[in-house]
């Protein structure tokens, strides 16, 4: 893995307004409010979080789909280095070509009215990169061998095709601008087991072959485990963890990871009911609660955290938490 | 243990407009009353249709086979369901003996009637309560389920909780009747993990609470091995295997089933490369001859599972799997 970043944010916000009274202030939901992280080149970025953690937004805000309240956005592949919260038309579209995104439902994100072949080729002549036809094909022939779809293949409608195969085609589809970054929403929850696997060893295939950096969204962490190099944990728009996989799954520092963690169903019919439960449900983005969000739903929670929100610790390590009472929780000496 | 449902060679088909479709095909079980069974299977194996058609709760151009047969064993005898006919004759079961909860609660919702209205309405078809009973029970489930303020959201309406909500209040809904038997269809499926967590906790105190049987319909095996005594593998329309939940999640006797645990990722194992089953699955328009199974069958036995139907053989007891391979090892064993 290089060292170097691809993406860098520093204390990034998206604000959505909502529609509000003629009277009153206007309210906002702050969907990402102040994240700061780095994707390393080359890397499998996990971010995982439920409904409402603000993944989704963090994911559009870096392919500049969703608006930049506050805060930083840097892409440097090495040849070229934007600003998203100021990048002008010009470079964004440079930047729509390199940064792509992959669906999660295979059935909704192809045109049924289209062959394969015309899907996976319609970036190329939006974008303008091909000149010719026979240019085009070629790229075409190319990823989709890539994405093990045959020429046969190629001629069909999307109808004929399984999910795994439809998301396979999608992924041609992203991948055929040879972008650098790889934004994949959900990109295997659609999918049956038999099949998500499938496409996982594809992405992680294509990923070393091409050299891409994937941010890789997802609620199964029981995937990212398997996929990801890294792994950042949001809750309501806030980062509360990041850490190399391994050290994630191995030690987690935050409660609501632990609590995530402790939540996947055990495949073992006598491992049952270890689960540590968690009292209540995510609150609502337009009405966070003061201090630490997780508060909440934290039994470890204190005066503290219903006070003030805890900052992203910065250790110099990779490994950082956004808690007030971690130290003392991993020391086993903090009571519920 | 008392028998609560027979099912046999449950055979179903649909008219469709690219010809008919084979969607259960000659499938048997038995469920005792209080058993959880897991029922699993990926898109298109069955799994949903075979536990509508309990209640006979299949679209119009369903065709179910001659030879099956669905008896529900009740405190006052059996009932054939297969004979059922009238909307009437048919409440019986539908939210009386059987209740149904599913992915998305705001289906089973109607949108523009409160909570409240729609449990009480249907404790005043199933049972002789007064509408004053009803309501007063319909509260205690609510609260019962986990609902904090359970008279204050009685009067709400279904778009007005949260995800986590509406699944439990469908679950307080589908159990104030007393069923004998709960299907529950992917009910955690659509809920983040942490909520999964409190319903499956949920649903395990009312099982020993209530005593009802439940058939818990998932692709997910993690939610089975935390929730299911015995375990039905579906592929195609067909049952490829069956048994007690540990026996089957350890050890496995159908290929297929073989495959889906090896396509899961284990958080106990992260270099353990996941392993997809080969393939894809066949249109049920195009359904393999012999063992459903066999396109895709790592261990398929060349001539034979590309021709014959492959019959159910003992692993023990109660542990069944349908496989030819299986057969030749236990044979020669």
């Amino acid at each position: 893995m290089s060292e170097r970043a691809l993406i860098t944010t520093r204390n990034l916000s998206v604000h959505y307004p909502l529609r509000g009274g003629l009277i009153g202030p206007r309210q906002v939901v702050r969907a990402v409010e102040g994240v700061s992280i780095e994707i390393a080149r080359g890397s499998f970025f996990g971010l995982v979080g439920e409904s409402g953690s603000g993944k989704t937004t963090l994911g559009r805000a870096l392919l500049r789909a969703a608006p930049i309240t506050r805060g930083e956005v840097i892409y440097d592949d090495g040849e070229v280095e934007y600003d998203l919260a100021a990048i002008d038309r010009a470079a964004l579209k440079d930047y729509r070509t390199r940064a792509q995104l992959i669906f999660q439902d295979p059935y909704a994100a192809l045109s049924p009215r289209m062959t394969v072949r015309d899907i996976i080729a319609e970036p190329l002549e939006v974008m303008g990169l091909t000149k010719t036809r026979a240019e085009t094909d070629e790229r075409v022939r190319e990823i989709a061998a890539r994405c093990r779809l045959n020429l046969e293949h190629l001629r069909r409608f999307p109808h004929a095709f399984s999910g795994g195969q439809r998301q396979r085609i999608s992924i041609a589809r992203a991948l055929v601008s040879r972008p650098r970054f790889v934004v994949a929403d959900e990109a295997v929850a659609a999918l049956d087991v038999s099949i998500q696997a499938d496409v996982l060893n594809l992405l992680k295939d294509i990923q070393r072959d091409m050299g891409l950096t994937f941010l890789f969204i997802s609620h199964d962490l029981s995937v990212v485990a398997h996929v990801c190099d890294h792994v950042a944990v949001m809750y309501l728009g806030r980062l509360v963890e990041s850490a190399p996989t391994r050290e994630l799954f191995a030690a987690p520092r935050h409660p609501y990871t632990k609590a995530l963690l402790s939540a996947i169903p055990s495949l073992d019919p006598d491992d049952r009911g270890r689960a540590q439960k968690l009292e209540g449900e995510i609150p609502s983005p337009t009405d966070p609660p003061p201090g630490c969000k997780f508060h909440t739903r934290c039994p470890f929670a204190t005066d503290i955290c219903r006070r003030e929100e805890p900052r992203l610790s910065q250790q110099g390590s990779a490994h950082d938490v956004a808690c007030h009472r971690w130290q003392e929780l991993a020391e086993g000496g903090a009571r519920a | 243990m008392t028998r609560l449902l027979d099912v046999e060679n449950l055979t179903l088909q649909f008219d469709t407009d690219e010809g008919r479709i084979t969607a259960v095909d000659g499938v048997s079980f038995s469920l005792e009353q209080g058993e959880v069974l897991g029922l699993v299977g990926e898109s298109g194996s069955g799994k949903s249709v075979t536990a509508k058609s309990l209640m006979k709760l299949n679209p119009g151009n369903a065709i179910y086979g001659p030879q099956t047969r669905i008896a529900l064993h009740l405190d006052d005898g059996s009932v054939d369901i297969m004979s059922l006919r009238t909307s009437s004759e048919l409440q019986l079961v539908r939210g009386g003996a059987i209740s149904m909860i599913f992915q998305e609660p705001m289906a089973s919702f109607a949108p523009a009637i409160t909570i409240g209205k729609q449990m009480v309405e249907q404790l005043l078809i199933h049972t002789d309560m007064s509408k004053k009973q009803a309501r007063e029970l319909s509260i205690e489930m609510l609260a019962r389920v986990g609902i904090s303020d359970a008279s204050r959201r009685f009067d709400q309406y279904a778009f007005e909780l949260s995800g986590g909500m509406r699944q439990r209040a469908m679950i307080a809904m589908a159990l104030s009747t007393r069923p004998r038997l709960l299907i529950a269809d992917e009910p955690t499926t659509a809920l983040d993990v942490t909520i999964q967590a409190q319903v499956i906790e949920l649903m395990k105190d009312l099982v020993a609470e209530f005593g009802m049987a439940i058939i818990f319909i998932t692709h997910d095996l993690g939610v089975i091995a935390q929730t299911a005594d015995t375990v039905a593998v579906m592929y195609l329309g067909r049952l490829v295997e069956r048994g007690p939940v540990r026996e089957v999640l350890r050890s496995p006797g159908h290929p297929y089933t073989r495959g889906l645990l090896e396509a899961l990722p284990d958080l106990e194992d992260l270099d353990r490369p996941l392993t997809p089953v080969p393939g894809d699955i066949p249109s049920p328009l195009e359904r393999p001859s012999g063992c459903v199974f066999h396109t895709r069958c790592q261990v398929a036995i060349e001539g034979l599972c590309r021709r014959e139907v492959p019959q159910f053989v003992d692993l023990d007891e109660h542990h069944r799997a349908a496989c030819h391979l299986v057969a030749r090892e236990r044979g020669a064993a």
